[in-house]
């Protein structure tokens, strides 16, 4: 049986992050701090209690959604990182619809409306860098990249100005929503309803991918994309389809950030889920279910930082120096598949070699 | 970021000074970052990270001025911890099925992590800025005199820029990069190490890249902050394909994009409100308009290093 290859996909992501824990703590003990102490403040502040596990689930929810914006065309070959462009405009979307209807529709129809207008908006965003590269063959990576700055810079701009709420004094805002069509937390819970969205998203997505003629075609066409117009596959369509759904998961992100947690678009929109969700997409291999579970981990890493600034006096930015170290671990794990002799197969059964997916590379 | 010109006293006048001064100041960090990306690049990897290394350099560069009164010293350790970045990303980079860009972003994350947490203490304390160049001495005028005073970086990336012109052309080592990004098999059957040719590109263009980073925290705008890099190191990617990866072009179009991101802030000046934020989206726009314009289905970019990015 294939168990040894089972073993081998659950170990090395696992040793992966122990690695980076054990760097980590090197470098806590470099500084100063003492290495168990932050780990167990770490475990306590992300996944310690269900109060706590709460705000871990908070920080999931968007970077679920944004992780799919990444995941989902590198199935095609496509290396996308507008992740926080998109975000950005779909919560500008989904905030102008919800200032748009105010209160003259239940609250549950806006909330429908406000999703909608900021999947449509995020997937007309990262839609138009899949059709610029079917159609001008742009590289998408830049594209994306440079969008994400047209984006802020739009964000920046309606916000400042033609938007702005004059209340908002020190921190530009525009106006905020009204307090009834706000996303609502789930029952018994802190969580609000966006982590939901997330789950749905990513399940949808494995099944889109992994159990649809469709998700078939997207993937045929990531492996070889000659065989794949040899076979008569529209790519560019699926190029297209593929980048505006990706766009949307990550535009959905944006009207979760604005319905569920800012109530108003402001700068505090593009804090770091779109790069974030760039790395849980690398880290989980594009494989959306992998992305819920990495998701978790990188949201009780971002949820830990209040706590090491209180009790460790360590500033906010080991958080981020905890995430790199566990990323770049995590990315070198990827090579070693196969490499380890224990996890190699017997060679008496005479299968083919099995192929490893590749990780998708620029063109 | 402020205007760097008091328009005021110059009315109009002062809009194309400030761009000018912007292109000299807001343009250091561009060039350096480019022509570290064009090295990079022209060996076939890409370094997303260099955003990281930007902020790392320009910690390293304030806190090591601030600590021995020397910004000379601290220009060098922003090309050490460069150094240091690079390695990580050159060595990380080239393991099997490992994406560039991915590491790239992970370097950003880790990059500006280590920048800020060992630069929280610099924040408030104020270091010794690099001397400046005064062109500007023959005005009467103050805000010429500030605007024309430019930083030996300046003037150093100007002189780096034909240089790594004739290093690609006319050298033995600048062959050796160009036919490991163009043709790893054909560098191969030369009996170049392309690993070891990578190496030291990206670890060449992360030091410069830790140098532009001084010329952020040391020159212009001179302090250490959190928010002191707006993007320049992941634009970098975008400007060295608009330069079509030719260092000569890396200094006209750092020109251009600093000259650009001062054209916001100066016409704020002259009491042009409107629309600050889109005229400091022009580089991005301007690149994203030229390559759609250049790029063709049909043919790939010329200049292009021919393995850019696959994975052989």
């Amino acid at each position: 049986m294939n168990w040894r290859r089972t073993l081998e996909s659950i170990c090395l992501p696992v040793g992966a992050i122990l690695a980076g824990l054990v760097l980590f703590g090197i470098f806590c003990s470099l500084v100063g701090a003492n290495p168990f102490g932050v780990f167990g403040s770490i475990w306590k502040a992300a996944f310690g209690s269900w109060s706590t596990f709460q705000n871990t689930l908070i920080r999931a929810a968007p970077l679920m959604l944004s992780s799919l914006c990444t995941a989902l065309p590198a199935r095609l070959g496509l290396v996308i990182i507008g992740n926080e462009g998109a975000l950005v405009v779909g919560g500008l979307a989904a905030v102008s619809m919800g200032l748009a209807i105010g209160t003259s529709l239940p609250p549950v129809g806006v909330q429908a409306l406000m999703a909608i207008a900021g999947m449509v908006a995020g997937g007309i965003w990262i839609g138009a860098a899949g059709a610029l590269r079917h159609y001008r063959a742009v590289n998408e990576t830049i594209s994306s990249l440079l969008l994400n700055y047209i984006a802020i810079a739009l964000l920046n701009h309606l916000v400042g100005g033609p938007m702005r709420d004059p209340n908002s004094l020190n921190k530009p805002s525009t106006a905020p929503l009204d307090a009834v069509n706000m996303l609502t937390n789930m029952p018994g819970t802190r969580v609000h309803w966006g982590l939901l969205f997330g789950l749905i998203a990513c399940v949808l997505a494995y099944f889109l991918i992994q159990r649809t003629t469709f998700g078939f075609a997207a993937r045929t066409a990531g492996g070889n994309i000659r065989a794949a117009r040899i076979a008569g596959l529209p790519v560019g369509k699926l190029t297209i389809i593929v980048c505006a759904l990706a766009g949307a998961c990550a535009g959905l992100a944006g009207m979760v950030e604005v319905a569920a947690v800012q109530g108003a678009a402001n700068e505090s929109l593009n804090v770091g889920y779109g790069y974030g969700g760039i790395l849980v997409a690398f880290a989980a291999r594009h494989n959306p279910l992998g992305a819920v579970l990495v998701s978790l981990l990188v949201g009780g890493i971002l949820a830990s930082g209040g706590i090491l600034q209180r009790s460790h006096n360590l500033p906010d930015a080991t958080v981020l120096v905890f995430e790199g170290l566990v990323f770049l671990v995590v990315l070198y794990s990827d090579s070693l598949y196969g490499k380890l002799p224990f996890f190699k197969e017997k060679p008496v059964d005479a299968s083919p070699p099995a192929v490893t997916p590749k990780s998708p590379s620029p063109v | 970021m402020t205007a760097p010109a008091a328009p005021e006293v110059l009315g109009w006048w002062g809009v194309p000074l400030a761009i000018l001064a912007g292109m000299m100041r807001g343009g250091t960090p561009f060039l350096f970052v480019s022509l570290g990306e064009c090295i990079t690049e022209k060996s076939g990897k890409i370094n997303l990270g260099l955003e990281g290394t930007l902020l790392t350099g320009a910690m390293s560069a304030y806190a090591i001025s601030y600590l021995t009164g020397s910004p000379w010293l601290g220009v060098l350790a922003a090309g050490v911890s460069g150094v240091g970045l690079g390695l990580i990303h050159g060595w990380l980079s080239q393991q099997p099925r490992v994406n560039d860009v991915a590491v790239g972003i992970a370097m950003i994350i880790f990059g500006s992590g280590i920048a800020f947490f060992l630069g929280k203490p610099f924040i408030q304390p104020s270091a010794p800025p690099l001397p400046t160049i005064h062109l500007g001495d023959w005005s009467s005028i103050p805000a010429v005199q500030a605007a024309l005073a430019i930083s030996p970086l300046f003037v150093l990336g100007v002189a780096i820029a034909p240089l790594l012109k004739w290093f690609f052309q006319s050298t033995r080592w600048g062959l050796f990069i160009r036919a490991v990004g163009d043709s790893p098999d054909a560098a191969k059957a030369m009996g170049i190490s392309i690993f070891n040719v990578r190496m030291l590109s990206v670890v060449a263009g992360s030091f410069l890249a830790g140098i532009g980073g001084a010329s952020l925290s040391l020159y212009y705008p001179g302090v250490w902050t959190e928010r002191i890099s707006s993007g320049q190191g992941l634009m970098a990617v975008a400007l060295v394909i608009f330069a079509k990866w030719n260092p000569m072009q890396c200094l006209w179009a750092s020109l251009l994009f600093g000259g650009a991101q001062a054209l916001g802030p100066a016409l704020q000046s002259v009491g042009i409100k409107e629309g600050y934020y889109l005229f400091n989206a022009a580089p991005y726009i301007l690149t994203l308009l030229i390559m759609i314009l250049t790029c063709s289905p049909k043919r790939t970019l010329t200049g292009v290093p021919g393995a850019l990015g696959t994975d052989n």
